[in-house]
């Protein structure tokens, strides 16, 4: 059974078509790749899944119509988002921002076990827990919103770009811990720039070109293609 | 008499009652980045119905102090609802409009409670009830009475209380999330709208409170009492930094005292040619001064932000 299924997608701003009709699906734990140039609409398919941006077409969240579902609910299902740029609360501490991503949830005991799995995921967190979080190194930063995004329990994570402006010891932290949450059986959507990243970890990717998926399959197959080897992979 | 102490306290009074309608500006304005200009209006609301409450009761032969709570309890309510009522009329529907809108809105809204206040409780001064034992005491040869000692604590109480829950409760945090970024607020699973509206009635309920307090200290209320009283928290808390907590607190406190010694003082130092009654021009030599001088306020945004 698909945990996510997106049909016909249609988003504007203004009067600019940013996705023009596109279909995506996740199983259950799977881990999805959503690659494509500048511009594509990768960050505006994850806010548009996040109930950020108002939209036409179907979105299926756990055999539900999210048609109707605000932007405050959607976490309460387990549909969580990384979003671009972390957007951290800069004046909260770190802790704060972790309360804050187990806002949606009232098991104190559940909390507090899932705080000391974040801090046990990312010690340099523990150590930092009363920083104010814009203050922060863009590492450190990453992890506090992945930390945050996990303490909402979540059952679809989303992650967009979050290798960003990261030094490659960096990247290949985050990208473990990818792995890592994948391996609990969390489904998984990842925007990437780095598409061969992105498709090594993934099982299955989709290539977004102009608002329009232009390729999708096995990560191992687009890997492969010529087309994606073109034009992500630089060779 | 001590001129000096007497002036102190005189400001610390006026400065609490500055501070918590400050506050219901600067809650306002740190969630939504707009000045709710109708907040004066609510303070006068808040003192014009406990008036009525007080009146309602005063055939029951209650104590004085229960009539006080009662009257603030209801006061209270009315305010919040008018809060809620408020938002969501005036402010709500202009949320994504230019920032002008929804300023004009909230001079209308002005306009209208006004009117209405004078339409219910007719253009007179009315005399408040004292509700509290008029017996003043005297320290170091400076008098304070019950009200004012009242209005101090009853402040402090209150600005301690509301420090606790914004820095220290689940509710506290979503304010100060929705506050930083509401789209992210959102994501963490925060009802904004729900948020924005309790915020409303968090600082209308200050603002019912200061209504009595200023009714009880004057003992006198009138539908127009707002304006002014609005103007001057509203110039204590960019004072203090608008946005900025503290910085409403400390706004309406120092305001207070600038008014109380400024006026104390004038005389003296103009060599009698201004006098006593010249008290309002401080509030508004300090709004422009803060104007020309420290925008951001004495606390305004320092915080280092690099997300
Ligand atoms: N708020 C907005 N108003 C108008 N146009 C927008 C807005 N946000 C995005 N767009 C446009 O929509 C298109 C898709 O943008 P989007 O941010 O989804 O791209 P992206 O694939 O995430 O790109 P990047 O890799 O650079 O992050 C772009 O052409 C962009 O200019
Ligand atoms: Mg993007």
């Amino acid at each position: 059974m698909n945990i996510l299924q997106v049909r016909n997608l249609k988003v504007s701003y203004g009067g600019i078509q940013a996705l023009k009709g596109i279909d995506i699906d996740i199983a259950a734990g799977e881990l999805v790749a959503l690659i494509g140039s500048n511009g594509a609409g990768k960050t505006t398919t994850l806010k548009t899944l996040a109930g950020l941006l108002p939209a036409a077409g179907e979105i299926h969240y756990q055999a539900e119509s999210l048609h109707t579902c605000a932007t405050h609910q959607r976490v309460r299902d387990g549909l969580a988002l990384v979003p671009e740029g972390r957007g951290l609360f800069g004046r909260m501490s770190v802790l704060e921002n972790l309360q804050m991503g187990a806002y949606c949830r009232d098991d104190p005991a559940g909390i507090a076990q899932d705080l000391e799995r974040v801090y046990a995921l990312f010690p340099r967190l523990a150590e930092r827990h009363t920083q104010l979080a814009g203050t922060l190194s863009g590492g450190e930063q990453q992890m506090v919103a992945i930390g945050r995004a996990l303490m909402s329990r979540p059952k679809l994570l989303m992650l967009d770009e979050p290798s960003m402006g990261l030094a490659p010891m960096m990247v290949e932290k985050i990208f473990e811990t990818i792995c890592n949450i994948s391996a609990q059986g969390i489904a998984i959507l990842l925007v990437e720039q780095n598409a061969k990243l992105a498709l090594e970890v993934a099982q299955r990717g989709y290539v977004l070109e102009c608002g329009l998926i232009t390729l999708s399959g096995q990560a191992s197959m687009l890997l492969d293609s010529a087309e994606v080897r073109r034009a992500y992979l630089g060779s | 008499m001590d001129i000096l102490l007497q002036q102190i306290i005189n400001g610390l009074v006026q400065g609490s009652v500055y501070a918590l309608v400050a506050l219901g500006y600067t809650m306002v304005y740190g969630i939504l980045g707009l000045i709710n200009f109708a907040h004066g209006e609510v303070v006068m609301v808040g003192a014009m119905v406990a008036l009525s409450i007080t009146q309602v009761l005063a055939g029951y032969a209650l104590p004085p102090m229960v009539v006080l709570l009662i009257s603030l309890l209801v006061a209270s309510m009315v305010c919040m609802a008018l809060g809620y009522g408020i938002e969501r009329i005036a402010y709500r529907p202009l949320r994504n409009a230019p920032r002008l809108a929804p300023l004009i809105t909230a001079i209308g809204v002005s306009i209208v409670l006004q009117n209405l206040a004078m339409i219910i409780w007719g253009r007179a001064y009315h005399a408040f009830p004292p509700l509290l034992p008029d017996s003043p005491h005297i320290i170091a040869g400076a008098i304070i009475n019950e009200v004012q000692i009242a209005i101090i604590l009853v402040a402090v109480v209150m600005m301690t209380g509301l420090l606790l829950l914004i820095h220290r409760t689940r509710l506290g945090r979503a304010m100060r999330a929705v506050a930083e970024n509401p789209a992210i607020a959102a994501l963490m699973g925060v009802n904004i709208n729900a948020v924005i509206s309790i915020t409303f009635m968090l600082g209308s309920a200050l603002a019912a409170v200061a209504g009595i307090m200023v009714a009880a200290n004057y003992g006198i209320v009138h539908y127009y009492m707002g304006s002014i009283l609005g103007l001057k928290a509203f110039t204590a808390a960019v004072l203090g930094g608008i946005g900025n907590l503290r910085g409403a607190m400390l706004g309406g406190v120092l305001l207070g005292l600038i008014e109380s010694l400024g006026a104390g003082y004038i005389g003296d130092l103009s060599g009698g040619f201004f006098g006593s009654n010249y008290q309002d021009v401080f509030a508004f030599f300090v709004l422009i001064a803060v104007l020309v001088l420290r925008p951001s306020g004495l606390l305004g945004e320092r915080v280092a932000e690099r997300a």
